[in-house]
Protein backbone atom coordinates (compact mmCIF):
# COMPACT_ATOMS: atom_id res chain seq x y z
CA UNK A 1 0.00 0.00 0.00
CA UNK A 2 3.04 2.14 0.72
CA UNK A 3 4.47 1.75 -2.45
CA UNK A 4 1.53 2.75 -3.88
CA UNK A 5 1.17 5.64 -2.07
CA UNK A 6 4.71 6.83 -2.64
CA UNK A 7 4.29 6.68 -6.27
CA UNK A 8 0.88 8.31 -6.86
CA UNK A 9 2.54 11.14 -4.59
CA UNK A 10 5.62 11.06 -6.55
CA UNK A 11 3.72 11.30 -10.09
CA UNK A 12 1.90 14.00 -8.45
CA UNK A 13 4.60 15.86 -7.38
CA UNK A 14 6.78 15.92 -9.55
CA UNK A 15 3.90 16.95 -12.43
CA UNK A 16 3.99 14.48 -14.24
CA UNK A 17 0.73 13.36 -13.62
CA UNK A 18 -2.32 15.79 -12.71
CA UNK A 19 -4.67 12.96 -11.02
CA UNK A 20 -4.26 9.55 -10.16
CA UNK A 21 -7.34 7.22 -10.28
CA UNK A 22 -7.53 4.71 -7.81
CA UNK A 23 -9.31 3.13 -5.00
CA UNK A 24 -10.05 4.64 -1.23
CA UNK A 25 -12.28 3.97 1.56
CA UNK A 26 -15.78 5.03 1.26
CA UNK A 27 -18.59 4.70 3.30
CA UNK A 28 -19.18 1.71 2.15
CA UNK A 29 -16.41 -0.58 1.36
CA UNK A 30 -13.78 1.04 -1.34
CA UNK A 31 -14.85 3.52 -4.16
CA UNK A 32 -13.57 5.26 -6.56
CA UNK A 33 -10.68 8.22 -6.12
CA UNK A 34 -9.32 10.78 -8.01
CA UNK A 35 -6.13 12.29 -6.21
CA UNK A 36 -5.23 15.35 -7.45
CA UNK A 37 -2.96 16.02 -4.05
CA UNK A 38 -0.54 14.07 -1.98
CA UNK A 39 -3.28 13.70 0.48
CA UNK A 40 -5.55 12.20 -1.33
CA UNK A 41 -2.71 10.17 -3.09
CA UNK A 42 -2.21 9.27 0.81
CA UNK A 43 -5.43 7.99 0.98
CA UNK A 44 -5.09 5.64 -1.82
CA UNK A 45 -5.85 1.53 -1.12
CA UNK A 46 -5.63 -1.52 -3.04
CA UNK A 47 -6.79 -4.61 -1.02
CA UNK A 48 -9.39 -7.76 -2.27
CA UNK A 49 -12.36 -5.68 -2.36
CA UNK A 50 -11.36 -3.22 -4.95
CA UNK A 51 -13.11 -4.84 -7.46
CA UNK A 52 -14.33 -1.64 -9.77
CA UNK A 53 -12.31 -1.07 -13.21
CA UNK A 54 -11.54 2.92 -13.00
CA UNK A 55 -10.55 2.83 -17.23
CA UNK A 56 -14.08 3.68 -18.12
CA UNK A 57 -12.41 7.02 -16.72
CA UNK A 58 -10.33 7.43 -19.23
CA UNK A 59 -13.04 6.75 -22.61
CA UNK A 60 -13.02 9.59 -24.42
CA UNK A 61 -16.74 9.93 -23.31
CA UNK A 62 -15.47 10.96 -19.49
CA UNK A 63 -14.66 14.53 -20.23
CA UNK A 64 -14.80 14.90 -16.80
CA UNK A 65 -11.47 13.12 -16.01
CA UNK A 66 -10.14 14.36 -18.98
CA UNK A 67 -10.63 18.28 -17.30
CA UNK A 68 -8.03 17.02 -14.22
CA UNK A 69 -5.21 17.01 -16.78
CA UNK A 70 -2.87 14.36 -17.28
CA UNK A 71 -4.00 10.91 -15.46
CA UNK A 72 -2.28 8.14 -14.06
CA UNK A 73 -4.43 4.89 -13.62
CA UNK A 74 -4.16 1.70 -11.04
CA UNK A 75 -4.84 -1.31 -12.72
CA UNK A 76 -5.69 -4.67 -11.80
CA UNK A 77 -4.46 -6.94 -14.71
CA UNK A 78 -7.82 -7.34 -16.14
CA UNK A 79 -8.21 -3.71 -16.33
CA UNK A 80 -4.97 -3.54 -17.86
CA UNK A 81 -6.76 -5.19 -20.74
CA UNK A 82 -9.16 -2.07 -20.94
CA UNK A 83 -6.40 -0.04 -21.15
CA UNK A 84 -5.48 -2.17 -24.08
CA UNK A 85 -8.45 -1.93 -25.56
CA UNK A 86 -8.55 1.64 -25.88
CA UNK A 87 -5.33 1.98 -27.19
CA UNK A 88 -6.37 -0.71 -30.19
CA UNK A 89 -8.98 1.22 -31.10
CA UNK A 90 -7.47 4.43 -31.22
CA UNK A 91 -9.71 5.73 -28.36
CA UNK A 92 -6.73 6.71 -26.14
CA UNK A 93 -2.91 7.27 -26.92
CA UNK A 94 -0.81 5.50 -24.78
CA UNK A 95 1.38 8.04 -24.03
CA UNK A 96 -1.42 10.28 -22.63
CA UNK A 97 -1.60 7.72 -19.71
CA UNK A 98 0.82 6.43 -16.90
CA UNK A 99 -0.54 2.89 -15.98
CA UNK A 100 0.43 1.47 -12.54
CA UNK A 101 -0.15 -2.00 -12.34
CA UNK A 102 -1.25 -4.10 -9.30
CA UNK A 103 -0.34 -7.33 -8.90
CA UNK A 104 -3.53 -9.23 -7.76
CA UNK A 105 -5.05 -12.02 -5.97
CA UNK A 106 -8.62 -11.56 -6.90
CA UNK A 107 -11.39 -9.58 -6.20
CA UNK A 108 -14.72 -9.66 -4.48
CA UNK A 109 -17.47 -9.14 -6.73
CA UNK A 110 -19.14 -6.87 -4.41
CA UNK A 111 -16.99 -3.94 -3.25
CA UNK A 112 -19.16 -2.90 -0.25
CA UNK A 113 -19.01 -6.37 1.48
CA UNK A 114 -17.46 -6.50 4.60
CA UNK A 115 -16.69 -10.23 3.49
CA UNK A 116 -13.01 -11.63 3.37
CA UNK A 117 -12.22 -12.83 -0.35
CA UNK A 118 -13.32 -16.96 -0.54
CA UNK A 119 -14.86 -19.26 -2.87
CA UNK A 120 -18.03 -17.75 -2.37
CA UNK A 121 -17.29 -14.16 -2.59
CA UNK A 122 -14.86 -14.73 -4.72
CA UNK A 123 -15.69 -12.21 -8.26
CA UNK A 124 -16.50 -14.59 -11.06
CA UNK A 125 -13.53 -13.37 -13.29
CA UNK A 126 -11.17 -14.36 -10.95
CA UNK A 127 -10.65 -18.15 -10.50
CA UNK A 128 -7.98 -18.84 -13.28
CA UNK A 129 -6.91 -15.89 -13.87
CA UNK A 130 -3.90 -15.73 -15.66
CA UNK A 131 -3.25 -11.80 -16.13
CA UNK A 132 -2.77 -11.07 -12.59
CA UNK A 133 0.50 -9.21 -13.27
CA UNK A 134 -0.68 -5.98 -15.42
CA UNK A 135 1.80 -6.29 -18.37
CA UNK A 136 1.06 -3.35 -20.26
CA UNK A 137 2.24 -0.64 -17.00
CA UNK A 138 5.11 1.94 -16.56
CA UNK A 139 5.06 0.71 -12.61
CA UNK A 140 4.28 -2.12 -11.10
CA UNK A 141 3.84 -1.82 -7.37
CA UNK A 142 2.56 -4.71 -4.61
CA UNK A 143 3.77 -8.89 -4.46
CA UNK A 144 2.07 -11.25 -6.26
CA UNK A 145 -0.24 -12.31 -3.44
CA UNK A 146 -1.71 -16.07 -3.80
CA UNK A 147 -3.99 -17.05 -6.60
CA UNK A 148 -7.87 -16.54 -6.25
CA UNK A 149 -9.19 -18.79 -4.28
CA UNK A 150 -12.50 -21.35 -5.69
CA UNK A 151 -13.28 -22.30 -9.23
CA UNK A 152 -14.86 -20.84 -11.90
CA UNK A 153 -18.63 -20.83 -11.63
CA UNK A 154 -19.30 -19.70 -15.19
CA UNK A 155 -18.02 -22.81 -16.60
CA UNK A 156 -20.78 -24.96 -14.67
CA UNK A 157 -23.05 -22.76 -15.67
CA UNK A 158 -22.64 -22.41 -19.72
CA UNK A 159 -22.01 -26.05 -19.46
CA UNK A 160 -25.39 -25.88 -18.18
CA UNK A 161 -27.20 -24.13 -20.12
CA UNK A 162 -25.68 -25.25 -23.64
CA UNK A 163 -26.96 -29.47 -22.29
CA UNK A 164 -30.18 -27.94 -22.31
CA UNK A 165 -32.74 -27.55 -25.49
CA UNK A 166 -33.25 -24.50 -27.46
CA UNK A 167 -36.36 -23.79 -25.99
CA UNK A 168 -35.68 -24.64 -22.65
CA UNK A 169 -32.42 -21.90 -23.21
CA UNK A 170 -35.37 -19.56 -24.77
CA UNK A 171 -37.26 -20.01 -21.79
CA UNK A 172 -34.42 -19.30 -19.54
CA UNK A 173 -32.97 -16.34 -21.18
CA UNK A 174 -36.72 -14.77 -21.74
CA UNK A 175 -36.95 -14.95 -17.73
CA UNK A 176 -33.68 -13.32 -17.35
CA UNK A 177 -33.72 -10.65 -19.78
CA UNK A 178 -37.13 -10.07 -19.44
CA UNK A 179 -36.48 -8.16 -15.72
CA UNK A 180 -33.96 -5.78 -17.71
CA UNK A 181 -35.36 -2.13 -17.31
CA UNK A 182 -33.19 -0.92 -19.91
CA UNK A 183 -31.46 1.51 -18.10
CA UNK A 184 -28.28 1.15 -19.52
CA UNK A 185 -26.08 0.71 -16.64
CA UNK A 186 -24.65 -1.97 -18.33
CA UNK A 187 -23.08 -0.04 -21.12
CA UNK A 188 -22.11 2.84 -18.98
CA UNK A 189 -19.78 1.33 -16.76
CA UNK A 190 -18.12 -0.58 -19.53
CA UNK A 191 -14.77 0.92 -20.76
CA UNK A 192 -15.02 -0.73 -24.45
CA UNK A 193 -18.60 1.00 -24.50
CA UNK A 194 -17.64 3.99 -26.13
CA UNK A 195 -19.43 5.25 -28.77
CA UNK A 196 -20.63 8.95 -28.80
CA UNK A 197 -23.79 8.51 -30.00
CA UNK A 198 -25.73 4.45 -29.07
CA UNK A 199 -27.42 2.93 -31.37
CA UNK A 200 -30.35 2.24 -28.43
CA UNK A 201 -30.63 6.07 -28.31
CA UNK A 202 -31.46 6.58 -32.15
CA UNK A 203 -35.18 7.00 -32.78
CA UNK A 204 -35.28 7.73 -36.26
CA UNK A 205 -35.68 4.99 -36.97
CA UNK A 206 -36.18 3.42 -33.52
CA UNK A 207 -33.70 -0.05 -34.02
CA UNK A 208 -34.14 -0.91 -30.18
CA UNK A 209 -37.74 -0.59 -28.82
CA UNK A 210 -36.89 1.93 -25.86
CA UNK A 211 -39.74 0.49 -22.85
CA UNK A 212 -38.38 -2.17 -21.02
CA UNK A 213 -41.02 -5.08 -22.57
CA UNK A 214 -39.27 -8.87 -24.20
CA UNK A 215 -38.18 -7.50 -27.26
CA UNK A 216 -37.31 -4.26 -26.35
CA UNK A 217 -34.79 -6.30 -23.71
CA UNK A 218 -33.91 -9.17 -26.41
CA UNK A 219 -33.09 -6.30 -28.92
CA UNK A 220 -30.99 -4.55 -26.45
CA UNK A 221 -29.17 -7.60 -25.32
CA UNK A 222 -28.16 -9.38 -28.45
CA UNK A 223 -27.01 -5.49 -29.02
CA UNK A 224 -25.03 -4.88 -26.58
CA UNK A 225 -23.55 -8.56 -26.17
CA UNK A 226 -22.59 -8.33 -30.16
CA UNK A 227 -20.91 -5.44 -29.88
CA UNK A 228 -19.04 -6.18 -27.29
CA UNK A 229 -18.12 -10.04 -28.69
CA UNK A 230 -14.29 -10.21 -29.89
CA UNK A 231 -14.16 -6.68 -27.74
CA UNK A 232 -14.86 -7.51 -24.00
CA UNK A 233 -12.31 -7.35 -22.05
CA UNK A 234 -13.88 -9.58 -18.68
CA UNK A 235 -13.93 -6.78 -16.53
CA UNK A 236 -17.51 -8.08 -14.97
CA UNK A 237 -18.44 -4.45 -14.84
CA UNK A 238 -21.31 -4.13 -16.73
CA UNK A 239 -23.04 -7.48 -14.60
CA UNK A 240 -21.78 -5.65 -11.10
CA UNK A 241 -23.58 -2.73 -12.33
CA UNK A 242 -26.85 -4.28 -13.42
CA UNK A 243 -29.42 -3.42 -11.03
CA UNK A 244 -31.63 -6.82 -11.36
CA UNK A 245 -28.78 -9.11 -12.03
CA UNK A 246 -28.94 -10.38 -15.28
CA UNK A 247 -25.67 -12.73 -15.75
CA UNK A 248 -24.78 -10.45 -18.71
CA UNK A 249 -21.05 -12.55 -17.94
CA UNK A 250 -22.61 -15.64 -19.34
CA UNK A 251 -23.38 -13.97 -22.48
CA UNK A 252 -19.64 -12.30 -22.79
CA UNK A 253 -18.00 -15.68 -21.66
CA UNK A 254 -19.99 -17.62 -24.56
CA UNK A 255 -18.52 -14.77 -27.11
CA UNK A 256 -15.22 -14.51 -25.67
CA UNK A 257 -14.76 -18.26 -26.23
CA UNK A 258 -15.97 -18.08 -29.88
CA UNK A 259 -13.62 -15.54 -30.38
CA UNK A 260 -10.83 -17.72 -29.44
CA UNK A 261 -12.57 -21.33 -31.00
CA UNK A 262 -12.90 -19.54 -33.87
CA UNK A 263 -10.56 -17.02 -34.84
CA UNK A 264 -7.83 -17.74 -31.63
CA UNK A 265 -8.26 -14.47 -29.39
CA UNK A 266 -8.19 -14.37 -26.05
CA UNK A 267 -8.80 -10.57 -24.49
CA UNK A 268 -4.71 -9.13 -23.93
CA UNK A 269 -3.39 -6.28 -22.66
CA UNK A 270 -0.95 -6.10 -25.81
CA UNK A 271 -2.72 -3.48 -28.04
CA UNK A 272 -0.58 -4.33 -30.86
CA UNK A 273 -2.40 -7.48 -31.35
CA UNK A 274 -5.27 -6.65 -33.35
CA UNK A 275 -9.14 -7.83 -32.82
CA UNK A 276 -11.00 -10.31 -34.31
CA UNK A 277 -13.60 -7.81 -35.38
CA UNK A 278 -12.39 -5.17 -37.82
CA UNK A 279 -9.98 -8.09 -38.95
CA UNK A 280 -10.51 -11.27 -41.03
CA UNK A 281 -8.59 -14.11 -42.39
CA UNK A 282 -9.62 -15.32 -46.25
CA UNK A 283 -9.97 -19.08 -44.31
CA UNK A 284 -12.46 -18.28 -41.39
CA UNK A 285 -14.82 -21.41 -40.59
CA UNK A 286 -17.72 -20.95 -42.59
CA UNK A 287 -19.75 -24.28 -42.09
CA UNK A 288 -22.97 -22.53 -40.47
CA UNK A 289 -23.09 -20.48 -44.66
CA UNK A 290 -24.68 -23.11 -47.21
CA UNK B 1 -47.08 -20.92 -56.43
CA UNK B 2 -46.27 -24.27 -54.80
CA UNK B 3 -48.52 -26.84 -55.00
CA UNK B 4 -48.62 -27.42 -51.17
CA UNK B 5 -50.47 -24.08 -50.45
CA UNK B 6 -53.59 -25.23 -48.79
CA UNK B 7 -55.63 -22.82 -46.80
CA UNK B 8 -54.86 -25.01 -43.56
CA UNK B 9 -51.50 -25.37 -43.70
CA UNK B 10 -48.84 -22.96 -42.13
CA UNK B 11 -47.18 -20.76 -44.64
CA UNK B 12 -44.66 -18.88 -42.70
CA UNK B 13 -42.98 -15.67 -44.02
CA UNK B 14 -39.13 -15.20 -44.34
CA UNK B 15 -37.50 -11.69 -45.02
CA UNK B 16 -34.27 -12.45 -46.79
CA UNK B 17 -31.15 -10.00 -46.48
CA UNK B 18 -29.35 -10.11 -49.64
CA UNK B 19 -26.72 -8.21 -50.86
CA UNK B 20 -27.46 -5.81 -54.38
CA UNK B 21 -24.08 -7.40 -56.16
CA UNK B 22 -24.31 -10.86 -56.49
CA UNK B 23 -27.68 -12.50 -54.12
CA UNK B 24 -30.27 -9.93 -55.33
CA UNK B 25 -28.77 -10.45 -59.15
CA UNK B 26 -28.89 -14.21 -58.30
CA UNK B 27 -32.82 -14.13 -57.41
CA UNK B 28 -33.18 -11.71 -60.39
CA UNK B 29 -31.97 -14.32 -62.93
CA UNK B 30 -34.13 -17.08 -61.23
CA UNK B 31 -36.82 -14.87 -61.83
CA UNK B 32 -36.00 -14.18 -65.69
CA UNK B 33 -35.12 -17.70 -65.86
CA UNK B 34 -38.84 -18.42 -64.25
CA UNK B 35 -37.93 -21.04 -62.18
CA UNK B 36 -40.94 -22.13 -59.49
CA UNK B 37 -39.90 -21.54 -55.98
CA UNK B 38 -41.51 -21.08 -52.64
CA UNK B 39 -43.77 -17.61 -52.55
CA UNK B 40 -42.92 -17.13 -48.40
CA UNK B 41 -39.38 -14.82 -48.84
CA UNK B 42 -39.61 -11.36 -49.08
CA UNK B 43 -36.16 -9.64 -50.16
CA UNK B 44 -34.58 -6.61 -48.55
CA UNK B 45 -31.65 -5.62 -51.08
CA UNK B 46 -28.62 -3.96 -49.53
CA UNK B 47 -25.67 -2.54 -50.86
CA UNK B 48 -23.19 -5.54 -48.99
CA UNK B 49 -23.65 -8.22 -46.36
CA UNK B 50 -20.91 -6.06 -44.46
CA UNK B 51 -24.37 -3.54 -44.21
CA UNK B 52 -26.52 -6.10 -42.92
CA UNK B 53 -26.74 -5.35 -38.95
CA UNK B 54 -27.97 -8.16 -36.96
CA UNK B 55 -30.40 -6.20 -35.28
CA UNK B 56 -31.65 -6.23 -39.10
CA UNK B 57 -32.16 -10.00 -37.98
CA UNK B 58 -33.77 -9.46 -34.50
CA UNK B 59 -36.06 -6.62 -35.67
CA UNK B 60 -37.54 -9.05 -38.73
CA UNK B 61 -38.19 -11.45 -35.89
CA UNK B 62 -40.22 -8.53 -33.85
CA UNK B 63 -41.99 -7.83 -36.63
CA UNK B 64 -43.67 -11.14 -37.31
CA UNK B 65 -40.96 -12.90 -39.64
CA UNK B 66 -40.87 -17.03 -38.81
CA UNK B 67 -37.49 -17.47 -40.54
CA UNK B 68 -34.80 -15.25 -41.84
CA UNK B 69 -32.19 -15.69 -44.91
CA UNK B 70 -28.81 -13.45 -45.29
CA UNK B 71 -27.34 -13.98 -48.42
CA UNK B 72 -24.39 -12.57 -49.93
CA UNK B 73 -21.29 -12.79 -52.76
CA UNK B 74 -19.18 -15.66 -52.22
CA UNK B 75 -15.71 -15.30 -50.69
CA UNK B 76 -13.23 -13.34 -52.81
CA UNK B 77 -16.41 -11.70 -54.97
CA UNK B 78 -17.07 -9.20 -52.94
CA UNK B 79 -17.96 -6.20 -54.62
CA UNK B 80 -16.26 -3.49 -51.96
CA UNK B 81 -13.24 -6.34 -51.56
CA UNK B 82 -14.05 -7.49 -47.96
CA UNK B 83 -17.42 -6.49 -46.93
CA UNK B 84 -18.49 -10.52 -47.05
CA UNK B 85 -14.99 -11.58 -44.88
CA UNK B 86 -16.27 -8.91 -42.15
CA UNK B 87 -19.88 -10.02 -42.35
CA UNK B 88 -18.91 -13.72 -42.10
CA UNK B 89 -16.30 -12.73 -39.01
CA UNK B 90 -19.81 -10.97 -37.34
CA UNK B 91 -22.09 -13.13 -38.25
CA UNK B 92 -20.43 -16.09 -36.87
CA UNK B 93 -20.56 -14.42 -33.37
CA UNK B 94 -23.82 -13.80 -33.79
CA UNK B 95 -24.99 -17.42 -34.96
CA UNK B 96 -23.22 -18.55 -31.70
CA UNK B 97 -25.34 -15.92 -29.72
CA UNK B 98 -28.36 -16.55 -30.94
CA UNK B 99 -28.38 -20.13 -30.38
CA UNK B 100 -26.96 -19.92 -27.35
CA UNK B 101 -30.01 -17.39 -26.61
CA UNK B 102 -32.27 -20.40 -27.60
CA UNK B 103 -33.09 -19.24 -30.81
CA UNK B 104 -34.03 -22.89 -32.87
CA UNK B 105 -31.33 -24.09 -35.49
CA UNK B 106 -32.86 -23.61 -38.69
CA UNK B 107 -34.85 -20.38 -38.37
CA UNK B 108 -31.80 -18.23 -39.75
CA UNK B 109 -29.99 -19.40 -43.22
CA UNK B 110 -27.17 -18.41 -43.73
CA UNK B 111 -25.52 -18.58 -47.83
CA UNK B 112 -23.16 -17.38 -50.56
CA UNK B 113 -25.40 -16.89 -53.76
CA UNK B 114 -23.80 -15.60 -56.74
CA UNK B 115 -25.20 -13.48 -59.65
CA UNK B 116 -25.52 -16.76 -62.18
CA UNK B 117 -26.43 -19.18 -59.13
CA UNK B 118 -30.38 -18.96 -59.99
CA UNK B 119 -30.50 -22.43 -59.46
CA UNK B 120 -29.14 -22.22 -55.88
CA UNK B 121 -31.13 -19.47 -54.84
CA UNK B 122 -34.31 -21.21 -55.63
CA UNK B 123 -32.79 -24.48 -53.36
CA UNK B 124 -32.00 -21.71 -50.30
CA UNK B 125 -35.60 -20.18 -50.53
CA UNK B 126 -36.96 -23.39 -50.70
CA UNK B 127 -35.14 -25.26 -48.05
CA UNK B 128 -35.84 -22.53 -45.68
CA UNK B 129 -39.11 -22.10 -45.98
CA UNK B 130 -39.27 -26.09 -45.80
CA UNK B 131 -36.90 -25.68 -42.32
CA UNK B 132 -39.15 -22.81 -41.12
CA UNK B 133 -42.54 -24.27 -41.87
CA UNK B 134 -41.35 -27.53 -39.89
CA UNK B 135 -40.78 -25.56 -37.07
CA UNK B 136 -44.22 -23.61 -36.94
CA UNK B 137 -44.54 -20.07 -36.58
CA UNK B 138 -42.47 -17.75 -34.57
CA UNK B 139 -43.62 -17.01 -31.03
CA UNK B 140 -40.61 -16.42 -29.05
CA UNK B 141 -41.75 -13.15 -26.79
CA UNK B 142 -43.80 -13.85 -24.26
CA UNK B 143 -46.91 -11.48 -23.81
CA UNK B 144 -46.77 -10.06 -26.99
CA UNK B 145 -48.10 -12.62 -28.85
CA UNK B 146 -50.89 -11.22 -31.15
CA UNK B 147 -54.40 -11.57 -29.09
CA UNK B 148 -56.81 -14.49 -29.93
CA UNK B 149 -58.83 -13.84 -33.13
CA UNK B 150 -62.82 -12.52 -32.00
CA UNK B 151 -65.57 -14.51 -32.39
CA UNK B 152 -67.88 -12.55 -34.56
CA UNK B 153 -69.78 -9.87 -33.45
CA UNK B 154 -67.29 -9.87 -30.19
CA UNK B 155 -65.57 -6.05 -29.52
CA UNK B 156 -62.15 -5.47 -30.89
CA UNK B 157 -59.46 -7.13 -28.33
CA UNK B 158 -57.35 -4.75 -26.73
CA UNK B 159 -53.48 -4.49 -28.34
CA UNK B 160 -51.27 -7.13 -27.43
CA UNK B 161 -49.20 -5.80 -24.30
CA UNK B 162 -45.74 -4.42 -24.63
CA UNK B 163 -47.63 -2.23 -27.80
CA UNK B 164 -47.68 -4.42 -30.77
CA UNK B 165 -48.32 -0.64 -32.67
CA UNK B 166 -46.63 -0.46 -36.01
CA UNK B 167 -44.63 2.63 -35.80
S1 LIG C 1 -9.52 -11.11 -13.17
FE1 LIG C 1 -7.38 -11.47 -12.53
S2 LIG C 1 -6.44 -9.44 -12.49
FE2 LIG C 1 -8.68 -9.12 -12.55
S3 LIG C 1 -9.27 -8.93 -10.39
FE3 LIG C 1 -9.51 -11.10 -10.91
S4 LIG C 1 -7.53 -12.06 -10.39
FE4 LIG C 1 -7.21 -9.85 -10.41
S1 LIG D 1 -18.83 -6.03 -21.59
FE1 LIG D 1 -18.77 -6.05 -19.35
S2 LIG D 1 -17.03 -7.40 -18.85
FE2 LIG D 1 -16.82 -6.82 -20.99
S3 LIG D 1 -15.51 -5.01 -21.03
FE3 LIG D 1 -17.63 -4.25 -20.94
S4 LIG D 1 -18.09 -4.01 -18.75
FE4 LIG D 1 -16.23 -5.29 -18.91
S1 LIG E 1 -27.79 -2.91 -16.64
FE1 LIG E 1 -29.16 -4.69 -16.62
S2 LIG E 1 -31.24 -3.81 -16.46
FE2 LIG E 1 -29.86 -2.14 -17.09
S3 LIG E 1 -29.98 -2.15 -19.36
FE3 LIG E 1 -28.20 -3.43 -18.78
S4 LIG E 1 -29.05 -5.52 -18.72
FE4 LIG E 1 -30.81 -4.11 -18.64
Amino acid sequence: MKELRDLATKLLAEGTVNVVLGWEEGPRGVRPAFATDAAAAGRLVFDPRCTQNLVPYLSPRRTQVKKLGKAAVVVKGCDARAVAGLVRETQLAREDVVVIGVRCGGVIADPASPEPLSPATVADRCPGCNSREPKLADHTVGELPAAPPGESRRDVRIADLEARTADERWAFWQDELGRCVRCHACREACPMCFCERCVADKTQPQWVDSSPHPRGAFAWNVTRALHLAGRCVDCGECERACPVDIPLGLLNLKLARVASERFGYTATDDPAVPSPVGSFQKDDAQEFIL
Amino acid sequence: MNATLDKTSFEPRLTAFVCNWCTYTGADLAGTSRLQMDANVRIVRLPCTGRIDPLFIVKAFERGADGVIVSGCHPADCHYTSGNYHARRRFAFFKELIEFLGLPEGRITFSWVSASEGQKWREVVNDATARVRALGPFSGYPGTELPAWPAAGAPAPNPAPGGGGER
